[in-house]
C-alpha cells in the first residue's frame, strides 16, 4: 500500500461522500441512502472482483460465466432460509422429485463408470442405451412429481420452499453450489484451450440462467421469491423502538430516514467483515508459496510443468475457489434485496461488468479488484443519470420531435457504451490496471 | 395417408424450421472462423456486429419504404442489405484500426484479444440499443408464403397443412448462393489463396510477400458482410432484438466449434448439427407420433424432450461432447 493507492482509495471514497452529501452540478444525488446503497453493491461487486481476479489474475483463467455462479449462489437463500412448503412435502411431491433427482444423478455416474470400463464400440452403445433409457426413466418419475409441487397454490408458492435456518447460512452454501458447478464444468472444460473454456463458461452461465427461470419448483422461477428473511432488523420495527427513535432524535433525523441508513449500514458491517476476511486470506495466499506456484503456472505453464507442477489440477482448484466467491457473492446479493429475481440475472451486469472492474482495477492484484469494483460500481450507478442529464443538455436547444425524444430516451443505454469505452482504454493505455501487480 | 400426413407434418414443424434456422447459424458461424482462422481470436463481439447490422439494414429499409420503393413480393430488406453491409464493413475497419491492431503489432496473446472483443460487443451493443432501441421490430415484407398451409390442404387433401414461409425459402437460398460465392473466392481467387495461405502458416505467408494488412482488412469486410447476412435472415424470419443477437452467440461459437475452428466447411456442417439437435430436442413429436404409431402407443403428452427454453442446453450439450472426445472439432479445425 503506497500513498498513491490510498489516493486511488480515498478518491473511491470522497466520491461515495459526495454522492451522500451534496447535490453538487447536479452530478451526485445528496442522499444518504443512494449512497449507501451503492457502498454495499460496491461491497459485493469488489467481492465479485476478487473472485475474478483469482480466476484471471492468478492463473491467467478465462471465465464468462460468471453470472451462472452469482445466479447459483443466489439460489442458496432461497432453498436454505425461506420456510418448507409441508403441504408439497409428500412421497408424491418432493419424495418422488427428489427420487427422480438422485436417479438423474446415477444415470450420469453409471455413464461415467462404463465410460472408464468398457472400450470401442460397445463403450458407445452401453453408454448411449444408459443415457437414452435413463433420460426417460428421469422424466417419468420426474414430470408428474413437477406437477404436484407446480400445481400448489401457483400464486404464492408452487415450489418446495426452503429449510426455515438462518439466512447467514445460506452465504457458505451459496459459495458451495457455484464450487460444484464449477467443479464440473472445470473437469470437462479445463486442459483444453483458453478459448474453449471462455465458451464452455459462457455456456454453462446460459443454462443455469435458464434452469432457473423455468424450474418454478426449485424457486418460482420467473415468478421470483419475494420476501427472504434478513440478518438485520426491519425498518418498520426499528421506527417502533423506543430506543432507536430517541437515538435517530439523538442525531437530528427522523426516525424513518435513521431507519432505512441503520439497516444499510448494519447490513454494509456485514458486507466490510466479509471482504476483509477474503482480501487477507488472498493476500496470504498470494504471498505463500501456493501464490508464488500460481504465478509461475500462469507465467509459463511449460516449465511449470516441468518443474513437477500439475497444472491442470492447480488449474481447477482456482477455478472452483474463484466461482466459489463468485457465489458467496451471489448469496449476498440476495440477501441484500430480500428476493430472487432469476429475469435481472444478465450476462452484460453480471459477467462482462465484473471483468471491467478486474481489468480497471488491476489483475493480478486484490486490493486492484477491490478498488475497481468500487469505482466502476459507482460509475454504472451514475452514469445513467448523468448520461440524462448530458442529453438534456444537449437537446436542450432543439425543437420538440421524434429526435429530440429518441435521444433523451437512449441516454439509458449510456452505461454499455461508456463501460466498453474505459475497458478499452485501461486495456491500451494502461494494461496492467489503476494498481498494477507488484 | 397418415404416413404423409406424418411427414408432411415433419417437414412443417422441424425440417424446414430447422434447415433456415441451420442456414443462418451456419453464416454467423462462417464469420466466427474466419475471422479465428486469420486473426486468431474468438470474436464475441460477433453477436453484437450482427446485431449491428441488421440495425442498420432495418434504417435503410424504412428509409426505402417511406419513399416507396418495394422489391415485388420479396421483402425489401433484401434491397437494404448491400448498404447495411457497407456500413458494417466501414464500421468493423475503423475498429480494426483504432482497437485491434495494436494488439496484432504487439503479438499480444489471443486472451488478450477476446477481452478486447469484449470491451468492442460492449460499445457495439451500446450503439446499437442507442440508434435502434431494445424493443422488438419486425421489419419483412413482401409475399408472406412460398406454400400456404389452407393452400396446401386444398390442393392435396391432405389433413396437414404445409407452410413455406417465403423468409425461410430466402435463407436457405441466399446461403447457399453466399456459401458458394465465399468458397470460389476462398479457392479459386488470389486473394482468397492468400487468405488460406496465411491462415495456414503465417511465417511462410509473410515470406512469400502476402500483405498481412490487406488479409485482415478483407477478412474483416468478408466477416462482417456475412454478419449483416446471416443477421438480417436471422431477423427476418424471426424478429430483431438486441439482447437476441447476443445469446446467438453460444448457438454460433458452439457451430464454430463443433465443426472445427477455423474450417469454413466445418462451420456449416456445425450450423445445421446444432439447428437439427436443437429443434429436435424441443420439438413436441405427438402429432407425428400420433400419425405413424399405432393408436395404442399414441404418446399421452407433448413428447417433447426438452422445454424450448432450454435450447441452448443442447447447443451446450453437443459443445461439451465434441470437445470432450474430438477437442479440434469435426473437420480438423485448429488447435492452438
Amino acid at each position: 500500500m503506497n500513498l498513491r493507492n490510498l489516493l486511488l482509495f480515498g478518491f473511491v471514497a470522497l466520491l461515495i461522500v459526495l454522492e451522500g452529501t451534496t447535490t453538487a452540478f447536479g452530478l451526485f444525488g445528496g442522499s444518504w441512502n443512494t449512497a449507501l446503497g451503492i457502498l454495499n453493491m460496491g461491497l459485493i461487486s469488489a467481492i465479485l472482483a476478487l473472485g475474478v481476479n483469482m480466476q484471471w489474475g492468478y492463473a491467467g483463467l478465462f471465465n464468462v460465466g460468471v453470472v451462472g455462479f452469482v445466479a447459483l449462489g443466489g439460489l442458496a437463500p432461497v432453498l436454505v432460509s425461506t420456510q418448507p412448503v409441508t403441504e408439497v412435502w409428500t412421497t408424491q411431491g418432493a419424495g418422488r422429485l427428489i427420487l427422480a433427482l438422485l436417479i438423474g444423478l446415477a444415470v450420469i455416474a453409471l455413464a461415467i463408470v462404463l465410460y472408464g470400463r468398457l472400450r470401442g464400440r460397445n463403450r458407445t452403445l452401453a453408454i448411449l442405451a444408459v443415457l437414452i433409457g435413463g433420460f426417460f426413466l428421469f422424466r417419468a418419475v420426474f414430470d408428474p412429481a413437477v406437477d404436484v409441487v407446480e400445481s400448489f397454490q401457483p400464486a404464492t408458492h408452487s415450489n418446495l420452499g426452503g429449510l426455515g435456518l438462518p439466512v447467514l447460512l445460506a452465504w457458505p452454501v451459496g459459495a458451495l453450489f457455484a464450487a460444484g458447478a464449477a467443479w464440473v464444468i472445470g473437469k470437462t472444460a479445463l486442459g483444453l484451450r483458453s478459448d474453449y473454456l471462455a465458451i464452455a463458461t459462457l455456456g454453462i452461465g446460459e443454462i443455469i440462467i435458464a434452469v432457473m427461470k423455468n424450474e418454478d419448483w426449485l424457486a418460482r422461477g420467473v415468478k421470483n421469491v419475494i420476501s427472504i428473511p434478513r440478518p438485520v432488523p426491519y425498518e418498520v420495527d426499528l421506527q417502533r423502538d423506543p430506543g432507536f427513535i430517541d437515538l435517530a432524535a439523538s442525531f437530528g433525523s427522523d426516525p424513518v430516514t435513521a431507519s432505512t441508513v441503520a439497516v444499510k449500514l448494519l447490513y454494509a458491517g456485514l458486507f466490510v467483515v466479509i471482504l476483509l476476511a477474503l482480501i487477507w486470506a488472498s493476500e496470504k495466499a498470494l504471498n505463500s508459496p501456493w501464490g508464488r506456484m500460481m504465478r509461475a503456472i500462469r507465467d509459463n505453464e511449460t516449465a511449470a510443468e516441468a518443474m513437477g507442477k500439475d497444472v491442470t489440477r492447480r488449474h481447477l482448484q482456482i477455478f472452483i475457489l474463484g466461482s466459489a466467491v463468485c457465489g458467496l457473492a451471489g448469496a449476498m446479493i440476495v440477501t441484500l434485496d430480500s428476493q430472487l429475481t432469476p429475469g435481472t440475472y444478465n450476462p452484460l451486469r453480471f459477467t462482462f461488468l465484473i471483468w471491467v472492474m478486474v481489468i480497471v482495477g488491476g489483475s493480478g492484484n486484490n486490493w486492484g479488484s477491490v478498488l475497481g469494483g468500487f469505482l466502476i460500481w459507482f460509475l454504472w450507478i451514475k452514469v445513467e443519470p448523468w448520461g440524462h442529464a448530458l442529453m438534456g443538455l444537449i437537446t436542450s436547444g432543439m425543437a420538440e420531435g421524434a429526435l429530440k425524444s429518441h435521444l433523451q430516451d437512449s441516454a439509458a443505454h449510456m452505461r454499455l457504451l461508456t463501460m466498453g469505452l474505459v475497458l478499452l482504454l485501461v486495456l491500451r493505455f494502461s494494461p496492467r490496471g489503476l494498481i498494477p501487480e507488484r | 395417408m397418415d404416413f404423409l400426413n406424418a411427414i408432411v407434418a415433419l417437414l412443417n414443424f422441424v425440417v424446414i424450421p430447422a434447415t433456415s434456422y441451420g442456414a443462418q447459424l451456419a453464416l454467423g458461424a462462417l464469420g466466427v472462423t474466419l475471422i479465428y482462422g486469420i486473426l486468431r481470436f474468438s470474436n464475441f463481439a460477433h453477436g453484437d456486429t450482427m446485431a449491428f447490422g441488421t440495425a442498420m439494414v432495418i434504417l435503410v429499409t424504412w428509409a426505402f419504404q417511406s419513399v416507396g420503393i418495394h422489391f415485388g413480393p420479396l421483402p425489401t430488406a433484401l434491397l437494404a442489405l448491400p448498404f447495411g453491409i457497407a456500413i458494417t464493413a466501414a464500421l468493423v475497419l475503423a475498429t480494426d484500426k483504432a482497437v485491434y491492431r495494436f494488439y496484432r503489432r504487439q503479438k499480444a496473446a489471443p486472451v488478450i484479444l477476446v477481452i478486447v472483443s469484449m470491451g468492442v460487443m460492449f460499445i457495439m451493443n451500446g450503439v446499437t440499443r442507442f440508434i435502434i432501441g431494445v424493443g422488438e421490430i419486425r421489419f419483412d415484407d413482401g409475399g408472406r408464403f412460398i406454400v400456404n398451409a389452407n393452400e396446401f390442404k386444398k390442393a392435396t387433401g391432405l389433413a396437414e397443412g404445409l407452410a413455406f414461409r417465403s423468409t425461410q425459402g430466402l435463407t436457405i437460398l441466399t446461403a447457399i448462393i453466399v456459401v458458394a460465392a465465399l468458397f470460389w473466392f476462398l479457392n479459386k481467387t488470389r486473394t482468397g489463396k492468400s487468405m488460406r495461405a496465411y491462415s495456414d502458416n503465417e511465417d511462410l505467408a509473410l515470406l512469400s510477400g502476402i500483405n498481412p494488412e490487406r488479409v485482415v482488412a478483407v477478412t474483416w469486410i468478408i466477416a462482417a458482410g456475412l454478419a449483416v447476412i446471416a443477421g438480417t435472415l436471422y431477423g427476418l424470419d424471426k424478429s430483431f432484438k438486441a439482447f437476441n443477437y447476443f445469446q446467438l452467440l453460444l448457438p454460433i461459437f458452439a457451430s464454430a466449434i463443433v465443426g472445427g475452428l477455423g474450417s469454413p466447411l466445418g462451420a456449416i456442417a456445425g450450423g445445421f448439427l446444432i439447428a437439427f439437435t436443437e429443434v429436435g430436442f424441443t420439438y413436441a413429436w405427438k402429432k407425428v407420433a400420433t400419425y405413424v404409431l399405432p393408436d395404442a402407443l399414441a404418446p399421452d403428452g407433448l413428447a417433447q424432450l426438452l422445454s424450448t427454453d432450454y435450447k441452448f442446453a443442447v447447443s451446450f450439450a453437443i459443445l461439451v461432447i465434441v470437445l470432450l472426445f474430438k477437442p479440434t472439432g469435426l473437420f480438423k479445425g485448429k488447435a492452438v
